[in-house]
């Protein structure tokens, strides 16, 4: 029987099949746990601890969770123009460069006001840039997306090692960075933020872009569901032939989604060059990029759901950072091969178990198969 | 298990295949509701009933897609359990599918042996092959060029190797789904030849379709399916075409006769001046296309499937833009240097509804109002300028549906979930609500039930009375005479020839169908 082509409630689409997908990569995780002499419990623990457990560690993360929103968004919207955009890894280390471009200049001249909005956009811009070239040889010379992206994720390395070492590095300086922003350029931490309603946090990373991921999902949201942008983006992501029967043009539909697309990725630059290393550095996006795949993924493309995997691997980045550090035998590695086992879960064999989910279903509700019927 | 008596006896015909109380429930819909079915050996058989009687799930459940939630199945008299198509193929039951099961670019022979090689090495088992492959031929008159590439071949050709298909894995049983939908009469004639072959041999063929004439040919037996259950089965020659038609929709069925209508004077809607389409590998699709469409009148095109139909509603509605010659459409010149694409061509007043629903009516992933939506959302009237007004999206299906019929009557529901006619139906409502002044209409009945034709039909006689001008592209030949004014035939990319409505004649028509008029002259 064939059950893909069954419709499930989407609750159990968006909720119990990721909830199942984790508990199974933990039990992994916690049989690799427990070859190496520790208590999986105990681990858990620590994990959930050191990612809740105080304010410090709630703010390292959603300063994480920030990034994964942005990075998850970006896979997204390609994914509902039937797009695979592997190139958010790229697409934010170029919007780096954006930022820099247009703060260095102005920083000495512009207000906060102007300056902050005027970078965001800058980032925006550029993250979009870099996906437009991808974008365009697909949609007018057929180079497959996810070949271009990968490869322009490497260029995009390459150029920013030549420009940071010979060309923006702070002169006189050593390590390859530029010179640090203007505070004008500076976006408010959450501690300063909250501080300015007496509440008092601890100092973290944490800074206002959390909100500006979270404005993102909910304009991405609406653009998808209630424009008719997006709309059109959908009708050629699920078939390009009805999309050209509607009078809509796929080529257009892909320069913009993956312009849009490289847009959110770039995002990533704004919460990690204004708002924590306040200069542009080497290898800023350390991997969010890919993360964002899985993200996505796991969150079935829906703003809401990347929120809740987003929060996910804030948790896991941050819970696993001090469980490294609480048990000597769970070395750095091992974190991220637990890490490795969530993503391996519920993004590569995201739809493993929703054939025996869809048996169970069926055997609860036999209504539910009128559709795959017919 | 009911302790069945094995019909073995000299005096009474054997069974080749028994069913035995078969119900399968898809969810609250009873799908199959305790069928009994006896299939006399070496017999033509055939099973009608109208979209969703359930003829599909009954061949599918004795095909082994489906297991019957109760009931048996009994090859031969023994009982067999078949939950998968190897088992049914090892039971002796083969089955050519209405969509061919062919890799196109395999020879028939390389076709035949897929799946049933004889070992890792091809080579033995080819030479095998093709020496039963020739014997089977012969014995069952199944003349197929065994090296071809499978997708050269014509319609016919690649049905007879599906036959051969089935035949090679040593079928008794032969099912057969709406054979005759991609053939010309004539091929028809010789796919009825050969069941006829198969039937001396002793081969028990299962005929499954929804036209009553060719039941009337070639069947000894008939079984009526209506709404999941069995309601007659019959001798052929015992019963008669009403009857039959009366039996599958459970009421007295009016024919359906249309007025001709005949608009000299009418303007001209749509015009095709010398349109050729030059594929991409250098193929012509369209080869030096002249036609015109008064307002007024249903211009009819019959061909056999696949002569250029399709590249002609591709280019008239805007998807391709012709590589040679112009349209005119309500005036306005379109060509290679002066293209409109299809929602410029919805602005001049050319709606179009597509033959291929699934894939480019509507999205299946969709909503219904969604899919109400397709081709019109940058419509002022459905948005404010970026935001769509979904309120009005869903009153406007919902008021679509009423006007059409379309059942279930619900917006929210995906358009996948409705059946075939109500899909139909909806397209149509979406495009006929716009008042077409031109209209593309590509098999608008294609898996379509008879109540749903009916209605379909109607409203395009009603159209066609408004002064819309009609295009109709169908393989149905019945459905092209019946309501078109003026008929123009395709062949190989080429309109071969044009009769008057009124005076049309099948054979004529097939004739032309098949281009042999100059052989006939």
């Amino acid at each position: 029987m064939n059950t893909s082509t069954v419709e499930l409630p989407d609750w159990l689409e968006i909720v119990v099949i990721p909830l199942l997908n984790i508990i199974l990569a933990l039990f992994c995780a916690g049989l690799i746990i427990l070859a190496i002499g520790e208590n999986p419990i105990e681990a858990v623990g620590i994990m959930l601890k050191g990612a809740f457990g105080y304010d410090e560690a709630v703010g390292y993360t959603l300063y994480y969770t920030t990034n994964f929103i942005f990075t998850g968004l970006a896979v997204a919207i390609a994914f509902h123009a039937n797009l695979f955009n592997i190139g958010g890894e790229g697409q934010a280390y170029f919007a780096g460069l954006g930022i820099a471009l247009v703060v260095l200049t102005l920083d000495q001249y512009l207000p906060a006001l102007l300056l902050i909005p005027l970078a965001i956009a800058a980032a925006a811009l550029f993250g979009s840039l870099w996906a437009f070239i991808p974008a365009w040889l697909q949609a007018y010379r057929g180079s497959h997306i996810v070949i271009t992206t990968i490869m322009f994720n490497f260029i995009a390395a390459s150029l920013m090692v030549y420009l940071l070492v010979n060309v923006l590095i702070q002169p006189g300086s050593m390590s390859p960075e530029t010179r640090e922003f203007a505070t004008t350029a500076w976006l408010p931490f959450m501690h300063e933020f909250l501080a300015l309603f007496g509440v008092t946090v601890t100092r973290t990373p944490l800074n206002l872009s959390f909100f500006l991921a979270l404005l993102c999902c909910l304009i991405t949201w609406i653009y998808i569901w209630k424009t008719r942008w997006g709309y059109a983006l959908r009708t050629a992501g699920q078939s390009e032939a009805a999309a050209v029967y509607a009078g809509i043009k796929p080529k257009r539909i892909i320069i913009t989604a993956m312009c849009l697309s490289g847009a959110l990725a770039g995002l990533v630059a704004v919460n990690e060059l204004m708002g924590v290393h306040h200069r542009l550095l080497l290898n800023f996006t350390a991997g969010y990029g890919f993360t964002g795949i899985a993200v996505s993924l796991m969150g079935r493309n829906h703003p809401v759901g990347i929120i809740l995997a987003s929060l996910l691997f804030g948790i896991l980045y941050q819970g696993g950072a001090e469980l490294a550090f609480e048990l000597p035998k769970i070395t750095r590695e091992m974190v991220v091969a637990i890490q490795g086992l969530i993503i391996l879960f519920s993004g590569a064999l995201a739809l493993m178990l929703r054939p025996w989910v869809v048996r169970v279903y069926l055997l609860m509700r036999p209504s539910a198969i009128n559709a795959a019927a017919s | 298990m009911t302790n069945h008596p094995v019909n073995g006896g000299e005096s009474s015909p054997p069974i080749a295949i028994e069913l035995q109380g078969i119900s399968k429930r898809f969810g609250n819909v009873r799908a199959n509701q305790d069928i009994d079915l006896v299939v006399q050996r070496g017999t033509i058989h055939g099973i009608v009933g109208e979209n969703g009687a359930g003829k599909s799930t009954l061949m599918s459940i004795l095909y082994g897609f489906y297991q019957a939630d109760s009931g048996a199945i009994l090859i031969d008299g023994v009982p067999t359990k078949i939950y998968s198509s190897h088992d049914a193929i090892d039971a002796g039951i083969g089955m050519v599918h209405q969509h061919f099961m062919l890799v196109e670019t395999f020879s028939v022979l390389e076709n035949v042996i897929l799946g049933a090689e004889q070992g890792a090495l091809l080579k033995a088992g080819i030479s095998n092959a093709r020496q039963t492959l020739q014997h089977l031929a012969d014995e069952y008159q199944l003349s197929v060029p065994l090296d071809q590439p499978t997708g050269q071949l014509p319609v016919g050709q690649q049905q007879r190797t599906e036959i051969l298909k089935a035949l090679y894995r040593n079928a008794e049983i032969l099912i057969l789904d709406e054979p005759t939908g991609v053939l010309t009469p004539q091929e028809a004639d010789q796919l009825f030849r050969v069941l006829r072959t198969l039937r001396e041999k002793g081969v028990t063929v299962i005929l499954i379709t929804h036209k009553l004439r060719e039941i009337m040919d070639v069947t000894d037996n008939v079984s009526v399916l209506r709404l999941g259950t069995m309601v007659s089965t019959q001798r052929t020659a015992d019963t008669s075409m009403e009857q039959l038609a009366e039996l599958m929709v459970g009421r007295k069925l009016e024919s359906q006769t249309f007025a001709k209508a005949d608009p000299v004077d009418a303007t001209i809607g749509l015009e095709a001046h010398n349109v050729s389409l030059h594929g991409s590998k250098g193929l012509t699709e369209l080869d030096n296309i002249n036609l015109q469409v008064r307002h007024g009148e249903i211009v009819g095109v019959a061909g056999v499937a696949g002569n250029g139909q399709s590249a002609l509603l591709e280019v008239l509605s805007g998807i391709v833009t012709p590589t040679a010659g112009h349209l005119v459409i309500n005036g306005r010149t379109v060509s290679a240097s002066e293209p409109m694409d299809p929602a410029q061509m919805r602005e001049a007043g050319l709606h179009h509804v597509p033959e291929d629903r699934l894939r480019l009516g509507l999205i299946k992933s969709f909503t219904a109002a969604e899919s109400a939506l397709l081709g019109y959302h940058t419509r002022e009237k459905f948005n404010w300028r970026v935001l769509l007004k979904l309120n009005l999206i869903r009153e406007t299906c919902k008021r679509l549906m009423q006007a059409f019929d379309v059942r279930p009557q619900d917006p929210a529901l995906k358009s996948a979930s409705f059946s075939g006619g109500n899909q139909q139906k909806l397209i149509l409502a979406r495009e006929l609500d716009k008042a077409p002044s031109v209209l593309l209409v590509g098999q608008p009945t294609r898996g379509v039930d008879i109540g749903a034709i009916e209605l379909i039909h109607d409203k395009l006689i009603e159209m066609r009375d408004n002064g819309c001008a009609v295009l109709l592209v169908s393989v149905e030949l019945d459905e092209i005479m019946a309501l078109s004014d003026r008929i123009v035939v395709m062949f190989g990319g080429r309109i071969v020839g044009e009769v008057n409505g009124a005076n049309a004649n099948k054979t004529e028509l097939g004739l032309m169908m098949a281009n042999a008029m100059d052989d006939v002259a």
